[in-house]
């Protein structure tokens, strides 16, 4: 320690209290994302997979198209590929990378014992939750884009900047097939936003990052069960899962709102709640750890 | 902020967790300009009564005013002119040092980033401020806590154990640092174990032990209450010890390795002198000893404890460590 000692009295003046607006705490919530490896293991993922997508379907003679309109286009237009990625992708892949980033956000800092760091200074809780809460949502989206990006990159690397056919068999151009698939992504982060703060709940509950992971994942995966259960077809429209291909709406003409509708009020049931109880417990709890 | 309010005032500050009492009903009023040491044996819930007051964890029962905000009011607000650390200071491993305060100053707004540079060379940090906080040794992570402190530039500074992990040089400057903050009007409340230290540093103490507080007040009264004590080297201690323990308004009388020891006001002193000389027992030496802090801890700490009272202890120190864990 400094033998130097303090700077002369007043040098350390105290200043006026000016709380920090809650866009700083978020922009600092982004940076501490950025520097964590952890991170761009979810990113990766959303990287890869397009690409190996792509250089699988590449390298094959005969392609099993299916039942899927998309799949029987997908050597003759690009932009097939990056709408099949999302039906892949949607169902287990992208609402396991969100809740990477989700589940860990409020548990990692508890672990570490920073939690109590950045609550003694000028934030209030409330700020600090919605920066974690906005950050999560922003690295689901971050993915969700990126791998749009990637498959679409790669898709019409390989196959071409080609019209493309939508589900209710309209030909579209290339240029607005482009604008479809970015609103399919877009409808797409409705459920993941709720599935993210599932995340952002389990991982102020739980002050587990694995937990909370495991958790939004498991709330995936249950959902998914009991939409199989025979005699539970009434709840089925509102089950998280079921939103995840209300997007499908938007690839045919005219468009069909009705499922996007639906999903954003369903997933707002879902991600209200969550992020009002993970809130108040946030507000409540004792901060021992560290 | 109440220009007149205490930096810090607690009031019947309880915290239970379930059936063990970690804090119980904890009175502190700390003075502008004080550097109060706040000392206890492990599990006496000292950590837990200073989390309490930076608005970390609530209140069972009771409440705390920094500067006369509740902290469980008044949020951030609660804690302007108050900085400070918890046990061991934490930081991201990830951001070096110096990114570590930049987000801190970010959080605390006004001008704490243009400070950045002049608090890591206040701690000797400056050439480190670029490695990554996770290579850092214990100490150094200390001296950076002492920094984050620093940056918002505070009128109180709650420091919990800021010396441990430091080598003697390191816990020498860090006196030197909390006696300088002191001298340029910063209060200080002090949290320590080096009883020298806070000897040395601290006006004021409080003493809690197993929750409860058992002392607050000037050190320099508590001192005083422990009674002036004396050692005396005679020609038989032996028997001086038997006449020292004989002799109305002598106490405490102990026989040691060399001479006795014993407390006593003048006038006993005077009269066990004269009985002394009476029963032929020759005065080699007689020297006053005031207690030290660490006698006094000790005597306040100890005193009347048995087994239960280890077990309750022991079990708020558990109970702590388990809300940490969960």
């Amino acid at each position: 320690m400094s033998s130097v000692g303090v700077a002369p009295a007043g040098a350390l003046a105290a200043p006026r209290f000016k709380r920090a607006a809650t866009l700083t705490v978020y922009r600092w919530e982004l940076r501490k994302l950025v520097s964590q490896k952890r991170t761009y293991l979810g990113l990766g993922l959303a990287i890869i997979l397009p690409l190996i997508f792509v250089m699988v379907q590449s390298l094959r003679q005969h392609h099993d198209h299916g039942d899927n309109i998309f799949a029987s286009q997908i050597t003759q237009s690009g932009l097939a590929t990056p709408v099949l990625m999302l039906l892949f992708l949607s169902v287990f892949m992208l609402p396991l990378i969100a809740s990477l980033v989700a589940g860990d956000i409020v548990a990692a800092e508890d672990g570490n014992g920073t939690l109590k760091t950045i609550l003694t200074r000028s934030v209030d809780r409330g700020q600090v939750f919605a920066a974690k809460a906005l950050a999560a949502v922003t690295y689901a989206t971050i993915a969700v884009f990126l791998s749009a990006a990637v498959a679409t990159a790669a898709g019409v690397a390989a196959w071409g900047f080609n019209r493309v056919i939508t589900y209710s068999g309209t030909v579209v151009s290339p240029s607005e097939g482009l604008l479809l698939v970015f609103a399919a992504n877009a409808c797409y982060l409705i459920p993941l936003i709720a599935v993210a703060s599932i995340g952002v709940l389990l991982s102020t509950v739980t002050r587990n990052s694995a937990a909370a992971v495991v958790g939004a994942v498991g709330v995936t995966i249950l959902l998914f069960i009991i939409a199989q259960i025979p005699g539970l077809e009434g709840i089925r429209p509102y089950l998280l899962t079921e939103q995840y291909e209300a997007w499908h709406g938007l690839l045919r003409t005219p468009t069909n709102w009705s499922p996007v509708s639906h999903s954003a009020w369903v997933c707002a049931l879902y991600a209200a709640p969550a992020l009002l109880a993970g809130y108040l417990v946030f507000l409540r709890r004792d901060v021992a750890g560290g | 902020m109440a220009a007149d309010a205490a930096p810090v005032r607690a009031r019947g500050l309880v915290k239970r967790y379930k059936e063990v009492v970690a804090v119980d009903h904890v009175d502190l009023t700390v003075r502008a300009g004080d550097v109060y040491g706040f000392l206890g044996p492990n599990g006496a819930g000292k950590t837990t009564t200073l989390r309490m007051a930076l608005g970390l964890i609530t209140p069972t029962e009771g409440n705390v005013e920094l500067f006369g905000r509740d902290p469980m009011r008044h949020g951030a607000r609660a804690l302007e002119g108050v900085a400070g650390f918890v046990e061991a200071p934490r930081f991201y491993p990830y951001l070096s040092g110096h990114k570590n305060l930049q987000l801190l100053a970010a959080l605390d707004g006004a001008n704490a980033r243009q400070r950045i540079d002049q608090v890591l060379d206040i701690v000797e940090l400056l050439p480190r401020a670029g490695h990554r906080v996770g290579g850092y040794s214990h100490g150094m992570r200390q001296r950076l806590g002492i920094a984050a402190a620093l940056l918002r530039a505070p009128r109180l500074m709650i420091l919990d154990e800021p010396a441990t992990g430091l080598d003697p040089a390191g816990m020498r400057d860090m006196r030197l640092l909390i006696r300088r903050l002191a001298d340029e009007g910063m209060t200080v409340l002090l949290s320590s174990h080096q009883l020298p230290e806070v000897q040395e540093l601290c006006d004021r103490v409080a003493i809690v032990d197993r929750g409860r507080l058992v002392y607050e007040g000037a050190l320099a009264d508590l001192r005083r209450q422990g009674g002036a004590g004396y050692r005396l080297r005679s020609t038989d201690d032996a028997r001086a010890l038997q006449i020292a323990r004989a002799q109305p308004g002598v106490e405490r009388a102990s026989g040691g390795e060399v001479g006795i020891a014993f407390q006593a006001d003048e006038h006993a002193v005077a009269q066990l002198s004269l009985a002394l000389a009476r029963a032929g027992v020759g005065i080699l030496a007689l020297t006053p000893e005031l207690a030290t802090l660490e006698d006094l801890f000790f005597r306040l700490t100890e005193d009347g404890h048995g087994d239960d009272a280890r077990l309750q202890a022991t079990a708020a120190a558990a109970a702590e460590q388990l809300v940490e864990a969960q």
